[in-house]
């Protein structure tokens, strides 16, 4: 087998069974409330996680561009409690924009 | 359909471009790294996690093992594990149900999904997932049989509607101070960590800042 046939199912396998071992196996069944109240803070803590790796992250570590501006443009929009639509178009045509100077 | 399934097809459309954008680039790249033509469409609709996948392609371009490659993609994935035993809960009917719903778990839906304290909308995680997973797999193959004509998503800022959507839902879902000290914390720990842990390292590192939730209050 080629190694990037290896490399599809070896990561194709963990993927499917990282994502489906909550649902598939402790479905319906009350996990301690002391880990649900730990959860609760799932979203947080990893959303702005990603806010920081999606909008820095590149090649070398921290990489600063376009991206920064699209951000500050998508916070200005979130401020102004603009729909979601709204928020995603002005990130990406500020970023495109920098770009394009 | 219920209203829930069209709240969740009204808040994945907006990222929708830019994630098929972003297949067609994953499609280019896998193919231009040597992985065929049905190996990247098969990745995309196995995988279905767009980072992991094009860490895994770039590694193998970089003429890494398959074992770097391996890991790269499993570690930018792990979060998959702790998202999936968290919403667990919100999952029910058959196991075979349960196991395709779960599939449909990615960043984008789950974060769309959120109710606040820690619950997510199944019905919205699963119809976002499922215009999600034919654009992403679709614009896979699109790419691999010479979508080269589009340019570069990046050109058209299109990377950046990533953050600005998880943003949004940050903003969304902190409620609490408690919330928003996990939302500072695990920012903070994904800044620190982005100059030189492993992609993905950050994003569990920062996961894991929930755990402190476990101490008594």
């Amino acid at each position: 087998m080629s190694s990037t046939w290896l490399v599809v199912l070896i990561v194709g396998a963990f993927t499917v069974s990282f994502k489906a071992a909550g649902p598939v196996l402790l479905a319906g069944r009350q996990l301690p409330p002391r880990l649900i109240s730990a959860f609760e803070l799932l979203a947080p803590s990893l959303l702005a996680a990603l806010v920081v790796t999606q909008s820095l992250g590149g090649k070398d570590g921290i990489v600063l561009d376009g991206r920064l501006v699209g951000l500050g443009a998508a916070a200005i929009a979130i401020w102004l409690r603009a729909p979601l639509i709204v928020v995603v178009v002005v990130a990406a045509l500020a970023t495109a924009l920098v770009r394009l100077l | 359909m219920r209203d829930s399934h069209l709240e969740g097809l009204k808040r994945i459309a907006p990222v929708t471009p830019a994630s098929a954008s972003f297949g067609i680039a994953f499609g280019i790249l896998a193919t231009s790294v040597g992985m065929g033509t049905l190996a990247p469409i098969v990745m995309s609709a196995t995988t279905f996690a767009g980072s992991a996948q094009f860490a895994a392609a770039s590694v193998l371009d970089d003429g890494g093992s398959i074992a770097a490659a391996v890991i790269a993609a499993v570690l930018l994935n792990l979060r998959y594990l702790a998202v999936s035993i968290a919403i667990a809960d919100a999952f029910d009917g058959s196991r075979l149900r349960r196991f395709f719903e779960s599939q449909l778990i990615v960043d984008e839906s789950w974060a769309v999904a959120q109710r606040g304290g820690g619950r997510i909308d199944r019905r919205v995680l699963v119809a976002a997932g499922l215009l999600l997973y034919p654009c992403w797999v679709g614009a896979t193959a699109l790419g691999v049989f010479g979508g080269g004509l589009l340019g570069k998503p990046e050109r058209f800022g299109l990377d950046a509607a990533f953050p600005a959507l998880f943003l949004a839902l940050l903003v969304s879902v902190v409620k609490t101070r408690r919330e928003a000290a996990a939302a500072i914390a695990g920012g903070a720990v994904a800044l620190v960590l982005l100059p030189f842990a492993r992609p993905g390292v950050p994003v569990i590192a920062a996961a894991a800042v929930c755990l402190v939730g476990l101490r008594k209050r």
